[in-house]
């Protein structure tokens, strides 16, 4: 901060210099004030951790032994780990299967539910209430539906209309698109309420000119809609990829006795995280692990920023 | 109705698919609570309405006495966990927005950037704080890691640009000190996106799974999700208590929607466009 | 802890109302005899209450010492041991697998019994053989209540329903497949709603697979203190394709049926399924639930075998000084003959010493008959990592059922991961 001239011809203008002073620093020392708490929490929460997270990843650390630098080992052993590999594919399959079928039921039922007028709020609670489950509840409900007969009530409904039963979760092929449908079915009711938010902020001007212009609903859909759409899409794509690449609860919960499905099948890297980190105490490897999945969500949430500077 | 009958068929085609469709999507929820509702020898009746209903269920596990302890943990941790985001978010998301003052950009960015670091990645430095400052088994350890979220502070920092600067320098002449000014003034102007956070927020950490089941070692301190999970392993075939546990999970939140359903809905439409 | 403080805190205050005159001396003294220590177990409905039961007689006979427990599911058990104690909070006295021990003494969570209170000589003299699976070098590292065997559970009405006679179970392998084959519950599109034998490697399955199929079918799981992978060869083949055709030839059982082997037996929709002592307790405590046990099936010539295991109880390495001598002289109680017994009628779990266990009584009763029988020849794995060698394991059965693998690739597939997992374990 400046000192006060001390100069007394000049000291009626300087005090109200320093008032003018004293009052804008004033407001800088409150701005900081304010911040003081929350910069050491992400200083120390977030940073901090973050940090050593890289750190621990380049060491041999097992919580129970003191660490030591091993340079580059654990991305090495990452590379050549076949269960990795296995992970990583399950991982990408979650997110390339799960994005564009929630995103795609949730846009054709926001957009017709966006048209009725009867009962909609109703029809929107239906929709909704899936977002406000607990989803280790209901994994395991869903675990419960996709049981072989005679408990699982799937297999059921399966058997009495004359098809096979199906071994869902006891499958390598359907475990993990098994595991998808309770994700995919607690997420749609968030994605329906934003694409909603979305389609009333299209202005009906809109619509109305392109009627006028005698342009056909579908047309309308592909020409209007969707492209005025793409914010709240960019945001929708890369909200539900981030949650897919994430996934954890259903997975843990859906297949507690052989964790990360038969043969692995719906081993996604979370879980690998989880296990590695605490069950076999493998920190550092585990670390390793967690930088991957720092590494892909960091280019998604790029490709995102990209994607929204682009004009429309 | 009279929108249904003036409506072409089109329309009722569409109604119709939509609410079988909304059927579908509650049926998980309408079996779990008809499940809970059974017996072990009704379990296998795959009826939605129970033969004979029976709150047993309940009972057996609310006198297990567990049940009550995860139910009282969670919401006392959500409730913390809600009650410090609307404070901080909302002062931090403030003074983004209405000060100008050297490094603000550099705070803001660097709030922003910590939205792009997984929870994932910090779950085991958080880990080893936690066990070297002895904070395993405990509420704090199990809040510290949300008590902020970028989120919110974001969130909150775009509602606060819409608050014109006109009524805080009224507030400044009327010789307000500038906390008051942010508590008394500013903050009743953004309530519906104190809301939005709020529910986010608790919604968060009432379902929130993988953190509390890394630092909760000790049944007492279990949230509701991790109990449950626990729970149901140790009830492995026991399919009408697992529900029973599920439900009661649930239940809350569901009943806190059907009472403010039109307010919640607004709240997610406006974070999920603003955030 | 609060609890105890309190009630520590009560004594406290009663000695200074009535015994002002003794001054601070004796409150100091009454202080200091007040030693908590702390019991972690898993978390199992009998044990829990047994555990109670032994630690209120235990109190009693020892008013200086207080025992707290604390339990945990199964599932997490081991990882908040290991945490906890790492952490430097966790238990003075602990239970462990026996299979885990390597991995506890490894990371110094535990450490040796003291010889004084348990002399080996002694220990070798009473306790059962595989209780040498917790020595290391010269040195004990805990001692086990109980011990547990494999046996072949069967519902009697379930048999009787198929016309045989609820009272014979299967002698052989053989006998088991057939009355498997006539008990076993189709729906019309062929889905099983009955099991006739509840497979379940995540189970017990693995171990009857390892130590007992294994050498049924001519082969030895393991050589070199079963640091040696050895099942890698046609025995172990035929006793996989043995185990796989359960369920894809004779169709009597499907993996993952009710979730869980024993969970399909306690619905009475499984007339067999081989479980160990500890299930004793969850079986009995169902109503009109007709069932019984049977000594593992023997082989067409006759070849029995077993699997043993046990949970010792064992003294961790944060108990020092006080705590440390009421630590042992709690285990010394756990391993007692007294509280053998109650563990044998609360948990149903066999004594772990022989005098205590091989009582005429025993030897006749119909459950623990059987299961006293499995243990003259049972095996005992000695696990470098219990968890990931039953992952090994159940992956290989998985590879058949579900990818139509050989047996015998799966099996060689097996035996070298398993084989590359000890060698990487025991190096470190």
């Amino acid at each position: 901060m400046h000192e006060a001239p001390a100069t007394p011809g000049t000291e009626r203008r300087a005090g109200r210099l320093s008032d003018r002073l004293t009052l804008s620093a004033k407001r800088v020392l409150w701005a900081w004030l304010f911040l003081a708490v929350p910069v050491v929490f992400y200083g120390a929460i977030r940073f901090w951790p973050t940090a050593e997270a890289f750190w621990i990843s380049f060491t041999d650390w097992n919580l129970l032994r003191p660490a030591q630098f091993v340079g580059l080992d654990n991305y090495r052993r990452l590379l050549a780990d076949p269960l990795f590999w296995k992970v990583f594919a399950n991982t990408f399959l979650y997110l390339i299967l799960g994005t564009p079928v929630s995103l795609v039921l949730s846009f054709a039922i926001a957009y017709h539910l966006d048209r009725v007028r009867f009962l909609h709020g109703f029809l929107r609670a239906l929709y909704f209430l899936p977002f406000l489950t607990t989803a280790v509840a209901m994994a395991w409900v869903w675990r419960y539906f996709f049981q072989p007969v005679p408990i699982g009530p799937i297999n059921n409904l399966l058997a009495s209309l004359g098809l096979p039963a199906q071994p869902f979760l006891r499958s390598t092929l359907q475990a993990l698109p098994t595991i998808l449908v309770p994700a995919v079915w607690a997420g749609m009711g968030f994605q329906i309420i934003i694409f909603l938010a979305g389609l009333r902020a299209i202005p009906t001007s809109y619509y109305e000119a392109a009627r006028i212009d005698g342009l056909s609903e579908r047309a309308i859909l592909w020409r209007i809609t969707l492209p005025l759409l793409k914010p709240t899409l960019v945001f929708l794509v890369v909200f539900a990829s981030i949650g897919f690449l994430r996934i954890f609860d259903y997975v843990y919960n859906m297949n507690t006795n052989d964790p990360g499905g038969p043969l692995d099948s719906t081993k996604p890297l979370v879980i690998m995280i989880y296990q590695t980190a605490f069950k076999s105490y493998d920190v550092g490897y585990a670390s390793a692990q967690t930088v991957v999945l720092f590494l892909i969500l960091l280019a998604i949430s790029l490709l995102q920023l990209r994607l929204m500077r682009q004009p429309t | 109705m009279t929108a249904l009958s003036k409506a072409r068929p089109g329309r009722v085609v569409a109604w119709t698919l939509l609410f079988l469709g909304g059927i579908v999507m509650v049926t998980p929820i309408l079996f779990m609570f008809s499940t809970s509702l059974k017996d072990s020898s009704q379990v296998f009746d795959l009826r939605l309405v129970p033969a004979e209903p029976t709150l047993d269920n309940y009972r057996t596990i609310l006198e297990d006495g567990r049940f009550l302890r995860w139910f009282l943990n969670s919401l006392f941790i959500a409730v913390l966990a809600t009650v410090s985001n609307v404070f901080f978010d909302g002062l931090v998301g403030y003074t983004l927005a209405k000060f100008r003052f050297p490094g603000r950009r550099l705070v803001f960015l660097a709030i922003l950037s910590t939205l792009m670091i997984p929870t994932e990645m910090l779950v085991i430095p958080w880990y080893l704080m936690a066990s070297r400052f002895g904070w395993l088994d405990s509420y704090w350890g199990i809040v510290f890691p949300g008590l902020m979220t970028a989120f919110g502070t974001f969130l909150m920092r775009q509602f606060f640009e819409t608050v014109p600067d006109d009524f805080l320098e009224a507030a400044r002449i009327d010789g307000l000190n500038e906390f008051t000014i942010w508590w008394k003034v500013a903050m009743p102007l953004v309530t519906p996106a104190l809301s939005a956070l709020a529910i986010f927020t608790f919604l968060g950490n009432w379902t929130a799974f993988i953190w509390p089941l890394i630092v909760s070692t000790r049944a007492e301190m279990f949230t509701l999700p991790v109990g449950l999970s626990s729970f149901s392993v140790e009830q492995s075939v026991a399919w009408e208590m697992i529900m029973t546990g599920a439900a009661i999970a649930t239940l809350p939140t569901l009943l806190v929607f059907l009472v403010l359903q039109r307010f919640i809905v607004r709240g997610v439409m406006l974070a999920g466009l603003k955030g | 802890m609060r609890m105890s403080k309190r009630i520590a805190g009560n004594s406290f205050t009663k000695k200074l109302l009535a015994g002002a005159a003794f001054g601070i001396g004796l409150t100091l003294a009454g202080q200091a005899g007040a030693v908590e220590i702390e019991y972690w177990q898993y978390i199992f409905d009998t044990r829990v209450k047994a555990m109670d039961q032994l630690i209120g007689k235990f109190q009693a006979a020892n008013p200086d010492i207080k025992v707290k427990q604390t339990t945990f599911p199964y599932a997490d058990y081991q990882t908040k041991v290991s945490a906890a104690v790492a952490a430097g909070n966790g238990p003075d006295v602990v239970q462990l697998f026996y299979g885990w021990l390597d991995g506890f003494v490894a990371a110094k969570l535990i450490q040796p019994l003291p010889k004084d209170v348990f002399p080996g000589a002694a220990i070798e003299a009473d306790f059962f053989p595989i209780v040498s699976a917790m020595k290391r070098g010269e040195d004990y590292y805990g001692l086990p209540t109980a011990v547990r065997s494999l046996a072949l559970f069967y519902n009697k009405k379930l048999l009787a329903d198929a016309g045989l006679d609820p009272n014979t179970p299967p002698k052989t392998l053989d006998d088991l497949v057939t009355m498997a084959e006539k008990t076993v519950k189709r729906d019309g599109a062929g889905n099983i709603t009955s099991e006739g034998f509840a497979l379940d490697m995540a189970g017990q399955d693995h171990q009857w697979w390892r130590e007992v199929l294994v050498r049924q079918f001519g082969g030895a799981p393991y050589a070199e203190g079963d640091r040696k992978v050895t099942y890698g060869d046609a025995a172990g083949a035929k006793a996989l394709a043995f185990y796989t055709d359960l369920q894809l030839k004779q169709k009597v059982g499907q993996l993952g049926f009710m979730d869980e082997a024993q969970a399909a037996f306690k619905a009475g929709k499984a007339t067999f399924t081989i479980d160990g002592t500890f299930r004793l307790g969850a079986f009995s405590a169902i109503k009109g639930f007709e069932w019984g046990v049977a000594e593992l099936p023997a082989n067409a010539q006759g070849v029995r075998s077993n699997y043993a295991s046990y949970f010792a109880n064992a003294i961790t390495a944060k108990a020092e000084g006080e705590k440390k001598a009421a630590a042992a002289k709690f285990l010394a109680y756990l391993s007692s003959p007294e509280a053998m017994e109650v563990w044998l009628k609360v948990v149903g779990e066999l004594p772990a010493r022989r005098a205590v266990a091989l009582t005429d009584a025993n030897l006749a009763n119909p459950i623990h008959g059987p299961f006293l029988a499995g243990l003259t020849n049972a095996h005992t794995t000695m696990f470098v990592d219990e968890a990931a060698q039953r992952q090994i394991t159940m992956d290989m059965v998985n590879r058949v059922l579900l990818q139509g693998q050989s047996p015998a690739d799966a099996v060689a597939a097996a035996a070298t991961a398993e084989q590359a997992l000890i060698d990487r374990v025991t190096k470190k």
